[in-house]
């Protein structure tokens, strides 16, 4: 990541959130298990949090999943409204040290990858089940597969979707150094 | 936007109380839901929910759509509860009152019916007041709200542009889906296997992201230009002052939250238990 002025990082959340609502809320391909989608949004999500740090990250899952749940009316899901924060939190810490507008190569593609499937197994294996045990006292091998199938659709998601993103953001940045003086 | 949010403007003592008002009864409330799994206290916030409901002037047909949304939700969230757990009550209440043998692990008792009425309690307890909070609230002045519960207001402001660009960028992905499918790309088509799709799906998104990204660029030179983040404080268009009635619902709404706490604290844990004789 590379150092952004705050106010660029808080619009960021604004604009990032409003586009996690608008891919969450209507482009999401449902799956049977409830409270689980094939969600693009997650793959937005893993692009935002290495451009623009942990903090975006957080809050950009956090704000855009709790206007889902708003709008959907079936009640805001804390419990998953947090594990999607935490994911965007460890997918901005995790990349950190790389800066895909400098550049977006075998390195940053693994770092990059291997932070979003920790970064999804810790919110959806984790978090998102150990708080829905707390709060709605469900069945433990209930919300562990729920959160297992979700975890592993978003990797899945995450891995396609925002590996390419990158690619392609990177490949459409000028580089430093790429101009030359003529002759 | 009102489209989105299901805001419906009326002519109520609870659309007349403060955005922060709803927000706190909101927060604590769904607290005292979240905490408690006393069926009593269940019981009584539902019925008390249906008072608001009253007084707000919100009719049942308004929303008629996010109730039967809710209920299909709510009836495949218990089948799979019972199909993953059909013995979850037993391990809660402990003990086992056989009413069906039923086929395998599939049994029926008393204590796994009796927590299943505790979560469909829950999603009645909590819902309502979701609801109730999304249809009296101006979505303009939730960022002025969350302002005035002590959050940050660059976040809070951050939320505010959020919803603020929401239908800008419901549209323009519209277009660039139209304008990608009519050069051959499809997203949803049921011939291509996941992985196709997602490709597809990326190479809808890219131009929304790059669009995105002028845009946070234009929207954070034109803050910075008008010193946005210099003070401490900052004050909102649409703010409403507290009167009387906040006040009451507050005090109300702590009420509930002391009531849930003490409960748990009478009954030596969350669950309110018949079960014992």
């Amino acid at each position: 990541m590379n150092k952004k002025s705050p106010i660029t990082v808080f619009v960021a959340i604004g604009i990032g959130a409003a586009l996690f609502f608008v891919l969450g809320r209507f482009v999401a391909i449902p799956s049977p298990v409830p409270n689980t989608n094939i969600s693009l949004q997650y793959g937005l999500l893993a692009f935002m949090a290495a451009l623009f740090g942990p903090l975006a990250g957080a809050l950009i899952a956090f704000i855009g999943h709790a206007l889902i749940d708003f709008s959907y009316g079936w009640g805001v899901w804390w419990s998953w409204v947090i594990a999607s924060a935490v994911a965007g939190l460890i997918m901005g810490l995790g990349t950190k040290k790389i800066s895909i507008e400098k550049s977006f190569g075998k390195k940053e593609i693994c770092v990059f990858n291997i932070t979003q499937v920790v970064a999804h197994l810790i919110a959806w294996g984790v978090v998102a089940p150990v708080l829905d045990i707390l709060i709605y006292a469900e069945p433990a091998n209930k919300v562990f597969t729920q959160g297992l199938v979700g975890g592993i659709s978003n990797i899945v998601t995450t891995a396609i979707v925002g590996t390419l993103l990158a690619i392609a953001f990177s490949a459409a940045k000028p580089k430093t150094g790429s101009l030359k003086k003529e002759a | 936007m009102s489209g989105i949010f299901n805001y419906i403007n009326r002519e109520s003592v609870i659309h007349r109380m403060s955005g922060a008002t709803k927000l706190i009864v909101l927060i604590l409330w769904s607290l005292a839901a979240m905490t408690s799994f006393d069926t009593r206290f269940l019981a009584l916030l539902p019925i008390l929910a249906f008072i608001l409901f009253g007084l707000s002037k919100i009719r049942f047909s308004d929303v008629k759509f996010l109730l039967w949304f809710t209920f299909v939700f709510m009836v495949l969230n218990n089948l799979l509860i019972y199909i993953f757990s059909p013995e979850h009550g037993v391990t809660i209440y402990g003990s086992r009152t056989v009413i069906l043998e039923g086929y395998g692990r599939w049994t029926l008792t008393a204590e796994q019916l009796f927590y299943h009425l505790n979560v469909v309690l829950k999603y009645l307890a909590t819902i309502p007041v979701v609801i109730l909070f999304v249809s009296t609230t101006d979505p303009s002045e939730f960022a002025s709200s969350l302002s005035k519960i002590g959050i940050n207001y660059k976040v809070a402001y951050s939320v505010s542009l959020a919803l603020r660009y929401i239908p800008d960028i419901q549209r323009e992905f519209h277009d660039i889906m139209i304008s990608q499918q009519a050069r051959g790309l499809e997203m949803a088509s049921k011939k291509q296997n996941i992985i196709k799709r997602l490709k597809n799906a990326s190479a809808m998104l890219f131009p929304l992201i790059i669009s995105s990204m002028d845009r946070i660029e234009v929207i954070a030179n034109a803050m910075e230009l008008r010193g946005f983040g210099k003070h401490k404080k900052r004050s909102w268009y649409s703010e409403r002052p507290f009167r009387a009635p906040d006040y009451t619902a507050i005090i109300f709404v702590c009420l509930l939250m002391a009531i849930s706490l003490t409960l748990n604290f009478i009954n030596g844990g969350r669950y309110f238990n018949p079960f014992i004789g």
